[in-house]
C-alpha cells in the first residue's frame, strides 16, 4: 500500500441532481492538474456509473447495497474503500453515494463533505433535505442555466440558511463551468489520510423491525424491534 | 465594486485554436450586439463574462476589469456580483408568489427595503406586458410574457450590476425595442446576443461569432444605419399589426 496522503471527498444529494456530472468534471480537472483520482459509487440496485468512470481513465469500484440502507453500507465499508483508493495510488477518493432518504449525513468528521443540489428542484427542497446538506463542507448547486439569474440567487440562499458555514459553489454538470472553484474548495480543505478511528457525522437511523429482516406481512401481530407507531389528532 | 471597462481576451475555438480577436474591450455606455449562428459560441461568450472567467472555463478566455484580474469574491457570492444577466429562459419554476421571491432576492443582494423594491420591479414588469401581474401571483403562474417582462425589469431595476448581458431579448413575444431601453437606460456595459437583424445593428459595435470563437468586431457602417432605419419602420409596421390581431381586428 502506498504511503501517499489521500484526500476522501463523500459527494451525496438528492437522486438526478447531477452528482455524476459534477464528479466527471472534477475528475477532468483533476487530472488535468496532474493528480490521480479514485472514484467509488455506492448505490442500492444498479448503475452504470463504473464504465462512466472508467472511460475518464481513473480507478473506479462499485458496491451495491442491496436490501441494506446505502449509508450504512458505507460506514460498514469505508475502510476497505478508502484501502482500495490507496492501492490505486489515489490522491484524491471521491465517494458517490445516491440520493436516498436524507435522513443521515454519510461523511465522517475528517472526509470532505459535498453534497449537490439543482435549481430546478425549487426553493423549498434545501429544506427537505436534512444532515446531508446541514452538515456538509461545500455545497455545489447544478442545474443554475435552467433557471433566472435571480433563482439561483433566491436558491443560494435558501441552503445558505440551512448550512452558514459551508462553501457555496455552483457548477454546470454538462459544460465544466464552475467545476474550477469545487476544485479549489477542495484543494484547501484538508482530510484525513484514514478513516479508521474517524466518526459519523450524525448518528445514523436504526432500522431494526421485522421488515428489516424480510417479514413481508401487513399487522402488528407480526411487527417485532423496534416499531413506531403514528399518532393521529382525531 | 467600481469599474469602467471590461476586456475580454481570447482564448480558444472549439477546434482548440486561437480566437481570432484576441482582445475586445467594452466601456461603460457602450453596447456591443453579439451574433452568429446557433452553435457559434455566443451564449458560451455570455458566460465567460458572468463567471468573469480567469482562464478556467472551456474556452480559456480571462476577463479583466479596468485591465485588471478581479477579486475572488465578484466572481462568487451573489451579493458582490458584478453582472447581470438576462439568460434565454421564458419561465419560472420557483414556488413563491412575485412579490415574496423578489423579495428573498433583494434581500440575497443586501438590497436596502426589500419590499419597495418588489413593488418597482412589478411596476416596471407591468409596462412591458399587457397583461399585469399581482404581488400575490404565483411566479409558476405567469404566463411566458409575464415572465419574460418580470425578468427584464428585474434585471433593470437591480441594475447596481455595472455590467448586463442580454441573451435574445427578441424572444420575450413582448415589444424588444421597449424592452431593450428598459435595460440598457443607464451608464453600463452592455453585450446584447441577439438573432435579431434591428437589434444587432442598434448597437454601436457588434462581435461576430464562429465556431466558438470570436471572429471579428465590426462598427456600424452607413449602410448598415440605412438599413437600422428600414427594419425600425418593419418593425413598427409589424408590432402595429400584431396589436390589432390580438384585439380580434381584421386588416
Amino acid at each position: 500500500m502506498s504511503d501517499k496522503k489521500q484526500k476522501i471527498v463523500i459527494v451525496g444529494g438528492p437522486p438526478a441532481a447531477g452528482k455524476t456530472a459534477v464528479i466527471t468534471q472534477l475528475i477532468r480537472l483533476i487530472t488535468a492538474d496532474g493528480k490521480t483520482a479514485a472514484v467509488c459509487k455506492i448505490d442500492c440496485l444498479k448503475t452504470g456509473d463504473r464504465e462512466t468512470y472508467a472511460a475518464l481513465g481513473v480507478a473506479a469500484a462499485v458496491g451495491l447495497s442491496r436490501d441494506v440502507c446505502l449509508d450504512h453500507f458505507l460506514a460498514v465499508n469505508l475502510e476497505e474503500i478508502a484501502a482500495w483508493g490507496a492501492r490505486k495510488n489515489a490522491d484524491i477518493l471521491i465517494i458517490e453515494t445516491a440520493g436516498l432518504c436524507h435522513r443521515c449525513a454519510p461523511a465522517t468528521k475528517n472526509t470532505i463533505a459535498v453534497c449537490v443540489l439543482d435549481c430546478l428542484q425549487g426553493v423549498r427542497v434545501p429544506d427537505k433535505i436534512g444532515p446531508v446538506l446541514s452538515d456538509c463542507d461545500i455545497a455545489v448547486i447544478t442545474k443554475g442555466d435552467a433557471v433566472s439569474q435571480a433563482e439561483t440567487e433566491v436558491f443560494w440562499q435558501s441552503v445558505r440558511v440551512l448550512n452558514p458555514t459551508a462553501e457555496i459553489v455552483e457548477v454546470n454538470g454538462a459544460t465544466g463551468s464552475g467545476a474550477q472553484y469545487l476544485k479549489a474548495a477542495i484543494d484547501e480543505r484538508q482530510s484525513a489520510c484514514g478513516v479508521v478511528g474517524d466518526e459519523l457525522r450524525r448518528d445514523m437511523p436504526s432500522a431494526i423491525c421485522s421488515y428489516c429482516v424480510g417479514e413481508r406481512r401487513i399487522g402488528n401481530m407480526y411487527q417485532q424491534g423496534i416499531v413506531t407507531k403514528m399518532e393521529f389528532d382525531e | 465594486m467600481k469599474f469602467d471597462a471590461i476586456t475580454i481576451l481570447g482564448g480558444r475555438d472549439k477546434d482548440g485554436n486561437p480566437e481570432r480577436v484576441g482582445s475586445l474591450t467594452v466601456r461603460r455606455g457602450e453596447i456591443f450586439s453579439v451574433i452568429g449562428f446557433t452553435g457559434s459560441g455566443k451564449s458560451r461568450l455570455i458566460r465567460d463574462i458572468e463567471q468573469l472567467a480567469q482562464g478556467d472555463t472551456v474556452t480559456g478566455r480571462r476577463v479583466l476589469t479596468d485591465g485588471e484580474v478581479p477579486e475572488y469574491r465578484f466572481r462568487r457570492e451573489p451579493q458582490f456580483k458584478v453582472v447581470a444577466h438576462l439568460t434565454q429562459n421564458m419561465n419560472y419554476i420557483t414556488d413563491l408568489k412575485c412579490g415574496e421571491f423578489l423579495r428573498i432576492r433583494a434581500e440575497c443582494r443586501k438590497i436596502p427595503s426589500p419590499a419597495l423594491n418588489a413593488e418597482r420591479i412589478i411596476e416596471t414588469a407591468n409596462g412591458l406586458c399587457g397583461e399585469p401581474i399581482a404581488a400575490a401571483t404565483p411566479l409558476t403562474g405567469l404566463s411566458g410574457g409575464q415572465s419574460r417582462a418580470l425578468m427584464i425589469a428585474d434585471t433593470a431595476v437591480n441594475a447596481a450590476a455595472p455590467i448586463v448581458l442580454i441573451d435574445e431579448i427578441e424572444n420575450a413575444g413582448i415589444d424588444k425595442a421597449a424592452a431593450m431601453r428598459t435595460l440598457v437606460d443607464g451608464d453600463k456595459i452592455v453585450l446584447a446576443v441577439t438573432h435579431d437583424p434591428m437589434l444587432a445593428l442598434a448597437a454601436k459595435m457588434r462581435v461576430v461569432m464562429r465556431n466558438g470563437g470570436m471572429e471579428r468586431i465590426l462598427g456600424v457602417t452607413d449602410g448598415e444605419k440605412l438599413a437600422l432605419e428600414r427594419l425600425t419602420e418593419i418593425n413598427a409596421y409589424s408590432l402595429e399589426i400584431q396589436r390589432r390581431l390580438r384585439l380580434g381586428e381584421t386588416l
